[in-house]
């Protein structure tokens, strides 16, 4: 489990990182999600103590990561697959996460065999490696100490369909068993289709947080119809908020069912009515994050609006 | 700001992970590990191995080209020397700025985050290459001093005493400190390399004109001029006043900005 509470990192004026609090759960997959810039790389490093904090407090299993006495074995962390010495070898790589946190060698080679870099490739040295290549040994050095807890920034960087389809299983399959995941990213769709829960954050601050699906009902349905104007008018006599989407589409607040009963009494013939899923989170996180990028405080203004 | 905020779902049923508690780190495998990170790239093997070449080629230049009268031991390392104070250094410079140039430090730090733990097996391993390679360097210079007067068919000159070998070990290991503390106070490989080559051949130059020209300088030097004072190891036993003026300018010069960079080094940001 990673707990992070009132975390704040100012620079002189600015502030990365802006009273900052959630909590990644064990057996979950957490989604820490936001542009770029928006604070989640500062975050993923002062939960690690490669940053302090100005302020606030991050435990990682209820202790302070720098307090912990071989991390390795405890939190698998990767922050930037491609911050490693260009002139190691990936199986040299390893080997100095293995070295450093007493495991036996053999480890190695099952790590190199579990992320599918061939001997041939382990060879190579790194700088002569593609991104996504990086980034599976990246992964590997973060499993090898087989720890409980997973830090990764921006995984699926670099990663082809395949990859991002392998690592998906793999962190699913990690926190099926137990593990605590958080990964960060700046791509809704690659985290969506991983993440359990999520953590938006926009301009330093967390703009959304919960389970996935309670933010996916929260975001709404797609309503598509060839009398966008008439249903739009329904809508807001009925009190529910839409915005429009697409050529004929609108984004409602509300769930499905209710606005096909609005539809229906006003004699709307539609084209189609869906649960938004992930059009309407995308909505949610363009949304959030433009509102706190522009920096406007409107309290209460529904997501769909703002887009 | 719009906040949503709706509670996870509760987890899934998880396995209790029961907490074991890990033993720390030895500082032992910290050396170990940072020893083999010396060596593990091509750059980090063949500036290792350029000791043992530079030893080699400056020990058949004696014998090619010294006079038969100066084809002495001290001939011999001093030659092989002059390479070795200015690869030593460079060896530690590396192996502290490569954390922050080669950006590997994010994975260093993360998996020890003591940093004061992990820069001082750095310098432990970078002394022990020192003490490793320049008495090796002395066994070169000593076979060349062999095979060297048996070509030449004189009689080898020994001319350096236990003393003197043990305090030209010091000066090598003083030359590599200071590279070690240019890598931690800039931590920036070519930065680092750059102020080496100011702070060992530029400054001595200066300081050398300035007390040629200035006679409130001459008696000042000793006591300011951190080379002029480790000159003096290579020309035999100290005298006190000698070690005096060693500890002083290596206070000034090493250890006070040393102190600085590990401050630095334990507060930066590591990205």
């Amino acid at each position: 489990m990673i707990t992070v509470e009132s975390v704040t990192r100012a620079y002189g004026d600015f502030t990365a990182v802006d009273d900052v609090s959630f909590t990644a759960h064990v057996g979950r997959v957490t989604g820490f999600l936001g542009p770029n810039g928006a604070g989640k790389s500062t975050t993923l490093r002062i939960i690690v103590g490669l940053t302090r904090a100005t302020s606030g407090t991050a435990t990682v299993s209820g202790r302070r990561y720098v307090d912990l006495p071989n991390p390795g074995l405890e939190v698998g962390v990767c922050l930037d697959a491609s911050a490693q010495h260009a002139g190691r070898t990936g199986r040299e790589i390893l080997t100095i996460a293995q070295r450093f946190m007493g495991l036996s060698h053999r480890r190695v080679e099952e790590m190199l065999e579990l992320v599918s870099l061939t001997p041939e490739e382990a060879s190579r040295r790194v700088r002569d490696y593609s991104l996504g290549m990086r980034q599976r040994l990246g992964i590997a050095a973060a499993l090898i100490g087989e720890p409980e807890v997973l830090i990764l920034d921006e995984p699926a960087n670099g990663l082809d369909p395949a990859g991002i389809r392998w690592m998906r299983g793999l962190l699913r399959d990690y926190a099926d068993r137990g593990g605590t995941v958080l990964l960060s990213s700046h791509l809704l769709h690659e985290i969506e289709v991983i993440a359990d829960d999520l953590v938006v954050i926009g301009n330093g601050r967390i703009v959304a947080q919960g389970a996935k699906n309670h933010l996916l009902q929260a975001a709404g349905s797609i309503v598509r119809t060839t009398y966008r104007e008439v249903i739009a008018t329904a809508l807001s006599d009925a009190g529910v908020t839409s915005s429009p989407v697409g050529e004929d589409g609108l984004l409602a607040q509300a769930e499905a069912d209710h606005v096909g009963k609005i539809a229906f009494a006003a004699g709307v013939p539609v084209i189609e009515l869906r649960p938004a899923d992930g059009a309407g989170l995308e909505e949610m996180f363009l949304g959030l994050t433009a509102e706190t990028q522009r920096g406007t405080t409107s309290e209460n203004q529904p997501v769909g609006a703002v887009a | 700001m719009t906040t949503l905020d709706t509670a996870p779902a509760s987890p899934s049923a998880a396995p209790v992970v029961t907490r074991t508690t890990h033993r720390g780190i030895p500082l032992s495998r910290i050396i170990t590990t940072e020893v083999r990170k010396m060596f593990d790239t091509r750059s980090g093997f063949w500036l290792m191995a350029s000791i043992g070449i530079l030893a080699l080629l400056a020990t058949s230049a004696v014998i090619l080209f010294a006079p038969d009268d100066e084809m002495t031991y001290s001939s011999f390392v001093t030659a092989i020397g002059i390479p070795m104070t200015v690869v030593l250094p460079i060896i530690a410079i590396l192996s502290v700025t490569g954390e922050w140039s080669q950006r590997s430090g994010l994975t260093t730090f993360t998996l020890v985050p003591d940093r004061g733990r992990v820069i001082a097996a750095k310098a432990v391993s970078c002394v022990g290459v020192a003490v490793v390679s320049v008495p090796l360097a002395f066994g070169t210079g000593a076979l060349g001093n062999v095979v060297g007067t048996a070509i030449a068919r004189v009689d080898p000159v020994w001319d350096l005493t236990v003393t003197n070998l043990l305090t030209i070990v010091l000066a090598n290991v003083l030359g590599l400190l200071v590279g070690f503390m240019l890598g931690v106070v800039i931590r920036r490989s070519a930065g680092a390399l750059v102020a080496y080559f100011v702070y060992s051949f530029l400054l001595p130059t200066l300081s050398l004109l300035l007390a040629t020209s200035q006679d409130w300088f001459r008696d000042l030097q000793p006591w300011v001029d951190f080379s002029y004072a480790q000159s003096a190891l290579f020309e035999g036993a100290l005298t006190a006043q000698q070690w005096a003026h060693l500890g002083v300018t290596g206070t000034i010069w090493l250890a006070i900005p040393l102190t600085v960079g590990l401050g630095f080094v334990m507060r930066a940001e590591v990205k």
